[in-house]
């Protein structure tokens, strides 16, 4: 018994470092926490993101119809019955339109009345009608039941954004209209359709006129030309400095000022786009061509970089045996180093082209935020893109513009990701390791 | 339309060239290849680029320059008062002529002198057009002559043609420098002429930001104010907060993926992460307005703060988690590269895996971590649309992350978008933000570059 003191000691000893062992494990497993947390934590924000998105913006799919007898009185589109198209293209559809209305919706005599009638459905009803009638000019005098579109504020009413318990000075839709509507749904004269306008028209100030052919368009003018320009240009380069420059100072300057383009601030480039395309040589505000000469300068850097990565990558065994062949360094490059790497050299063109659709800032410092309704036709056509309908859109105040904007940016979105996973696939299919 | 109509037939014509050099070469030997200097292709590609490349060079520059030149003919061609009008108001002019020309609506009905240079401009567009085509026409025939003459057997056609290409190629990777040059040179013209009339000291050190200025001389208190304090003040607020969100999250999500992940793990979240930094910053700006600000809003009130609707807050937030994969793929690619090992050493010594990176790894990584962090917040300082849509225009001196501020890329968008003379100080202001912007951001990527190499040098 001895020993027991120096037993004692030991044993303390061994029961405090076990409890520092305790401690440590503990703050080990505190820090794998803190790792996984900061991880959910922005996987958490990307799903609140999306989710946001696409709930907010999966109600613009759809549309509501309402049915109404339309009279086409011919009184007010063919006075003097002479059925010519000319004259009866001129004529009032409007006055044939509150005359149904009218019939349609007791209480739509007095002004106001009339005017909350005509807020039901869409101002593009007059125009229907005028079409309807030089389609068959036989239907003047008669009444037709004609699905028609309701304006953008039924239409949230319909999807249920606007809430009809709310008191009536707090909604957009007034209790005569919502009478008049809750009776048409009685009647079952209400249907949601597929908005197939959001996808066949350009920009409008009516949120249920409002489409984004125009911007899909324009972004695909705009892409067009950043790739005709920025594909050549970029493989050159990158093949120049890989294959052919010498080292000095000169391909060092380059070398730096590529990384250093590749981390400018996008609206830079804007502002390099105002001040020589624009001012300098005077083309055309807010056209593609433009737009597409900017995004080109701004993806340059990404193309090259991924280009000379995958020239780097083709083995020198390559070059060798071709220089061995008796080929020039040119020919060795162009048959076969070149299509070696072109995989590697697409997929960064990809991502750089999937990068410029999704730009809007140096856009809006070229014009392309313009108001334009028409679908463009041409490189010098005044345009707007994707991106850019989305911020002009998040800025109007109507409700219904809120769910256009979140759709076209799933539109936006479904295109990026088409855009890489198409990268991803053709990496995949002809990825080669030496 | 009708330049690419000219520039296909030019195509086409040098696609005549290059069979007709073929078959020159080929004829002068009989048939025979082995008798050539070099292959027959060369000898077509020689006359092709001989056709092609003087002409389209010419119409590249016709076309740069031509509505200048035009311009400027138009209004040596305008009658003596009208020339002394002010730029302003020559420019409107020149639209609505150019408006009339077009077949479009003017703004005013159009009197006998801007109908008489209407059609002026359309005589000078149209001549300059016809001396366009003569003239690439000409080119190109005269380039498919001349090459088509000089081929004969013994022509040495590869190198020539070799040397172009060389050439060509140079010429493609010296945009990239003359683009840096442009936007040096824009940035430092415009802000030269905005410092003539803003002295550099006010508008780097003065505290008062409101870039009105009068439409009418005897406007009242319209001068303008061009005090861009508030405005780096903002900027920093945003940007810090931005890097307060992706710095922990970005670093400790490195440091989960490098060190502890299991492949699969890492081979799914990875690419979701990245999906961060693919997203528009549009979408991200719209996010900000739409949930984020309206959510800080409602919590703010709850807990009975003011938070503005436009707070920094949001901003910086919704910017922090934009920029999360920039830090956080940056640091996993230099938390990688530091050697096993050290590792090994660590566990040895009888480190756990959380003490080896708190004491090891994280201080070997350091100068590649600060590097990437640097870079972040280069992309925070440079980034406009999340701000523009979610942050404020007043330019408010606060620290406050509750209220509203401005910030660099804000203020340069408000100040060029919208319809205004180019030449006023509110418009060259916009181009001293932006070199501003560009030496700021240039700084922090040299020095995170280096920073990056040197520590990528220190490990290989």
């Amino acid at each position: 018994m001895t020993d027991t003191p120096a037993n004692d000691v030991a044993a303390r000893a061994e029961d405090r470092s076990a409890a520092l062992v305790r401690k440590r494990y503990r703050a080990e497993r505190r820090f794998r926490m803190y790792g996984l947390a900061a991880i959910m934590a922005a996987l958490g924000m990307l799903t609140v993101l999306l989710f946001s998105i696409v709930s907010s913006g999966l109600p613009a799919f759809t549309t509501t119809q309402v049915a109404l007898n339309l009279t086409f009185d011919a009184g007010d589109i063919d006075p003097d019955g002479s059925t010519d198209p000319a004259k009866l293209a001129s004529g009032n559809y409007r006055g044939a339109l509150l005359k149904s209305l009218r019939a349609e919706f007791p209480g739509a005599e007095t002004r106001k009345g009339r005017r909350d009638a005509i807020n039901m459905i869409s101002n593009e009803v007059t125009f229907v009608m005028r079409d309807m009638v030089l389609a068959d000019p036989s239907i003047i005098g008669t009444t037709q039941r004609v699905w028609v579109k309701s304006s953008a504020d039924i239409d949230q009413l319909a999807k249920g954004s606007i809430d009809r318990a709310l008191p009536e000075s707090d909604r957009r839709v007034n209790n005569r209209q919502l009478g008049w509507f809750e009776k048409l749904e009685r009647e079952d004269r209400v249907k949601t359709t597929f908005n197939t306008t959001f996808f066949t028209t350009a920009d409008s100030r009516e949120p249920e006129q409002a489409g984004i052919l125009g911007a899909v368009v324009g972004s695909a003018l705009t892409l067009l030309i950043t790739l005709l320009l920025s594909f050549p240009v970029g493989v050159m380069s990158a093949v120049y400095l890989e294959e052919f420059a010498p080292k000095n100072r000169w391909t060092d300057v380059i070398e730096v000022n590529i990384n250093n383009l590749a981390a400018v601030p996008s609206i830079v480039f804007g502002l390099l786009g105002l001040a020589v395309f624009l001012n300098f040589f005077a083309l055309p505000r807010s056209a593609p061509v433009v737009g597409g000469m900017v995004l080109a300068l701004m993806t340059l850097p990404t193309i090259i970089i991924a280009s000379r990565a995958a020239l780097k990558a083709v083995p020198p065994s390559i070059r060798e045996a071709a220089l061995g062949m008796g080929a020039s360094r040119l020919q060795t490059v162009t048959h076969h180093v070149l299509p070696l790497a072109m995989p590697g050299i697409l997929t960064g063109t990809i991502i750089g082209m999937a990068q410029a659709l999704g730009e809007t800032a140096p856009l809006l410092m070229i014009g392309m935020v313009a108001f334009i309704v028409d679908i463009p036709q041409s490189f010098t056509d005044p345009a707007t893109v994707l991106p850019v309908q989305v911020f002009l859109w998040a800025d109007a105040p109507e409700r219904a513009f809120v769910e256009r904007t979140s759709a076209a940016i799933m539109v936006l979105l479904t295109f990026l990701i088409m855009m890489n996973l198409f990268a991803v696939l053709l990496r995949k299919k002809f990825e080669r390791r030496w | 339309m009708n330049s690419l109509i000219l520039i296909a037939v030019l195509l086409v014509l040098s696609a005549i060239g290059y069979q007709m050099g073929r078959k020159r070469a080929l004829a002068g030997t009989g048939g025979q290849i082995k008798g050539l200097h070099s292959l027959p292709s060369y000898y077509g590609s020689y006359v092709a680029l001989w056709c092609a490349l003087p002409a389209l060079l010419v119409i590249a520059f016709w076309l740069a320059l031509q509505s200048g030149i035009v311009d400027s003919l138009l209004i040596s061609g305008l009658p003596a008062s009208v020339q002394a009008l002010s730029e302003g108001q020559l420019n409107l002019l020149l639209s609505d002529i150019r408006n009339l020309a077009a077949g479009d609506i003017t703004s005013k009905t159009p009197d006998p002198m801007v109908q008489a240079a209407a059609e002026r401009y359309n005589d000078l567009r149209s001549t300059g057009f016809a001396a366009m085509v003569v003239v690439g026409l000409a080119l190109g025939i005269g380039g498919l002559t001349i090459g088509w003459r000089a081929i004969n057997p013994s022509f040495r056609a590869r190198p020539r043609v070799e040397k172009i290409v060389h050439w060509v190629l140079i010429l493609a990777s010296a945009i990239a420098v003359l683009t840096t040059i442009g936007i040096v040179l824009s940035l430092l013209f415009e802000s030269i002429r905005f410092f003539n009339r803003v002295p550099p000291a006010e508008f780097l050190f003065g505290l008062n930001w409101s870039p009105q200025t009068a439409l009418r001389a005897d406007q009242v208190g319209a001068t303008g104010a061009f005090g861009a304090i508030p405005i780096f003040a903002g900027t920093f607020l945003i940007t810090i907060i931005a890097m307060l969100v992706a710095v922990p999250i970005g670093l400790f999500s490195a440091i989960y993926m490098a060190e502890y992940a299991s492949p699969r793990f890492r081979a799914i979240v990875k690419p979701i992460l990245e999906i961060l930094a693919g997203i528009p910053t549009v979408v991200y700006g719209f996010f900000a307005a739409l949930t984020i600000a309206p959510l800080f809003r409602g919590f703010g009130e709850s807990v009975g703060l003011d938070v503005a609707s436009e707070s920094a807050l949001a901003a910086g937030v919704v910017m922090g988690l934009m920029i999360i994969p920039f830090v956080s793929s940056l640091s996993d690619d230099v938390i990688n590269a530091v050697p096993q090992s050290l590792r090994d050493g660590s566990f040895a010594m009888g480190a756990t895996h959380s003490e080896t990176i708190k004491q090891v790894i994280i201080p070997a990584a350091l100068p590649g971590i600060v590097g990437s962090v640097l870079l972040a917040t280069s992309r925070a300082i440079g980034e406009t649309m999340i701000v523009v849509m979610a942050a404020g225009l007043a330019a408010n001196l606060t620290a406050n992350p509750f209220e509203a501020v401005t910030t660099v890329t804000v203020q340069i968008v408000t100040l060029l978008v919208g319809d205004q003379e180019f030449d006023s100080s509110k418009t060259l202001a916009a181009f001293a933000l932006g070199l501003v912007l560009f030496v700021i951001t240039l700084c922090l990527n040299v020095v995170a570059l280096t920073v990056v190499r040197k520590y990528r040098e220190k490990y290989d």
